[in-house]
């Protein structure tokens, strides 16, 4: 497994280290996120902050940590919103075709026509900015890319002769589309909820920075890189550190999606959107 | 074709009639009163139904939405009450921004990742291939506002090659105004390259296997030949769509860009524009993008449509 998926293993170890770093700060980080004291601002790091210091004398390393929870939490809601309403959809579109195929097809037409930061910016403009917002935003842009996947898989279980048979043999289409479809395109889904984990994390990050996503104090990723920007000529290591946090967290789930796709079936195609 | 053509065409009016609508209605469920915000909390009612009146507030939603519409076929835009000229006035002069930030960037991450994906393509399952891959995923993971953060830092304050921020105006010269362009362009244009190069060597790789490469090889037409002229001309139809779709999320992205960067593009006007709640101007630039997508869309279509007959047929 080592050695022939060297890919996956970086992506199980790079995910499991986003992971394992937001556990970790539900309970536990060297300070407090809003802790601020102005006589340490802009350290270099040292044993008590581990990696400096910003420009409220807050604590870089626990900041990052809290914004690594913060990253898992848009990502999982805004890829459950999309799997929660896309793949029924997508089922249904699959299932009876037809003007629910063609409404699903052109409804998905108009939602990719606004990309998610100008859909984040409107909605913005309604609600005021806001983390709930941003997620929303995110979320609404995954339902069209998940109802296509799993139509496109959907369809082909769909001409298996199985399927086929599971009708002959009177079970109703919903029957179907439980025994059959849902089982055989759960890899499908497994690996375009990983990317588009990905895409929502890399979307977060800049509403924030933009100012449409977390509101300070609450760190984020993006949020943090927007505000070293007019200090990096001072303090570098302000622009640098979010950054990379982001990069490392991208990078591992495009590895581990990239990776269970070799592994559940190479044959297999995700889409990449986003 | 022509039917193809007038199906696409249909599917691409709905799509901005619906999208339109969206934009409408969702700013008309905004709270806040336009006419208010204008005029200041102490004005006099009288005043306030005045200009109510004036912008047409007073006018049922859907009688307003028409004469948006209306207006925007007609060739005349609102008025956007913090800038006090015609919309179409203010986004014409951003377009000159974003337009060419958007097209340069999609040349530039075409320059780059075509030959790159070919590269690894030709060398698969060698050094150059992992090379070119690897770069390719961490492309793909570094946000694009990072890069350009990272590229100030480096080339504008440390190397002082390029401004900062800022954009000098057109006015004052082609070559320095595109000087000040070079880094946003490249922030935009080197995560995008990523994708591409990756879908290049996806598409060389299935080209090469092709029945046709063979006989062009056995025909003893030299390599080189075989590569540009066979292999990639034929690995382009999947490679077009990819682009079209990467139009929209350079657009999109540019939003982004022009802030880390200062520029005055569409992206700022949109942004300006939401925080003084001048909807006019939002409506407006929000249904713009949307054309954009939709259109680039509707030609990567046609596109497919005329290079490969078989696209006509499952549309």
């Amino acid at each position: 497994m080592m050695c022939r998926h060297p890919n996956f293993m970086i992506g199980v170890l790079l995910t499991g280290l986003l992971c394992v770093t937001a556990l970790v700060s539900l309970v536990w980080t060297p300070h407090g996120f809003d802790a601020i004291a102005i006589a340490d601002r802009m350290q270099g790091p040292s044993m008590g902050h581990w990696l400096g210091t910003d420009q409220f004398g807050r604590d870089v390393a626990t900041r990052l940590m809290v914004g690594a929870r913060n990253s898992i939490l848009v990502g999982v809601v805004a890829v459950g919103i999309g799997l929660l309403v896309g793949v029924p959809l997508g089922l249904l579109a699959a299932i009876r075709g037809g003007w629910i195929d063609e409404l699903v097809a052109r409804g998905s037409d108009v939602v990719f026509a606004f990309p998610a930061i100008v859909s984040a910016i409107l909605i913005t403009a309604i609600l005021g900015p806001g983390i709930v917002n941003a997620i929303i935003a995110i979320g609404i842009f995954n339902i069209p890319v998940f109802a296509r996947v799993t139509r496109g898989a959907a369809l082909q279980v769909w001409g298996m002769e199985y399927a086929r048979a599971g009708l002959a043999i009177g079970k109703s289409g919903l029957g179907v589309t439980r025994d059959h479809v849902l089982p055989n395109i759960a890899s499908v889904l497994i690996v375009q909820a990983t990317i588009q984990f990905a895409v929502a994390i890399l979307a977060e990050a800049a509403l924030a920075y933009l100012g449409l996503g977390t509101q300070p104090p609450a760190p984020s990723w993006g949020r943090m890189l927007f505000d070293a920007q007019t200090l990096m000529t001072i303090d570098p290591k302000l622009a640098i550190l979010p950054g990379l946090a982001i990069a490392l967290a991208v990078l591992g789930l495009n590895l581990l999606g990239d990776g269970l796709r070799d592994i559940l079936d190479p044959r297999l195609r995700a889409e990449r959107i986003g | 074709m022509l039917i193809f053509l007038l199906r696409r065409l249909l599917v691409l009016l709905v799509t901005l009639a619906v999208a339109s609508l969206a934009i409408f209605v969702i700013l008309e469920v905004l709270p806040g009163d336009p006419a208010l915000l204008i005029l200041g909390m102490e004005a006099q009612d009288d005043t306030l139904a005045a200009l109510r009146a004036q912008m047409g507030l007073d006018r049922p939603a859907p009688v307003r939405y028409l004469t948006w519409i209306g207006g925007l076929l007609s060739g005349s835009s609102g008025i956007s009450h913090t800038y006090a000229v015609p919309v179409s006035e203010l986004i014409g002069e951003r377009l000159l921004i974003t337009v060419p930030l958007a097209l340069l960037a999609l040349v530039v991450s075409t320059i780059i990742a075509v030959p790159l994906g070919m590269f690894a393509a030709v060398r698969r399952g060698r050094l150059g291939d992992y090379g070119v891959m690897g770069f390719s995923q961490i492309g793909m993971a570094i946000p694009n506002f990072w890069f350009g953060i990272i590229a100030i830092l480096v080339f504008a304050v440390a190397l002082g090659w390029f401004p900062s921020t800022g954009f000098p105006g057109w006015d004052a010269g082609a070559g320095v105004a595109l000087w000040a362009l070079v880094l946003p362009v490249f922030s935009l244009a080197l995560p995008e390259a990523a994708i591409l190069a990756r879908v290049t060597r996806a598409s060389v790789l299935e080209t090469l296997g092709a029945d046709y490469v063979r006989t062009a090889r056995a025909k003893g037409i030299r390599e080189r030949r075989v590569l540009w002229g066979h292999v990639l001309r034929n690995a382009l139809i999947p490679m077009t769509t990819i682009l079209g779709l990467q139009f929209a999320f350079l657009l999109a992205g540019s939003i982004v860009i022009e802030s880390v960067f200062s520029l005055p593009g569409l992206g700022r006007l949109i942004f300006q524009a939401v925080s003084a709640r001048d909807l006019v101007v939002v409506r407006d630039v929000v249904l713009l993008l949307v054309c954009f997508v939709v259109v680039v869309n509707f030609l990567v279509d046609i596109a497919y449509g005329v290079i490969d007959p078989r696209a006509r047929r499952s549309a």
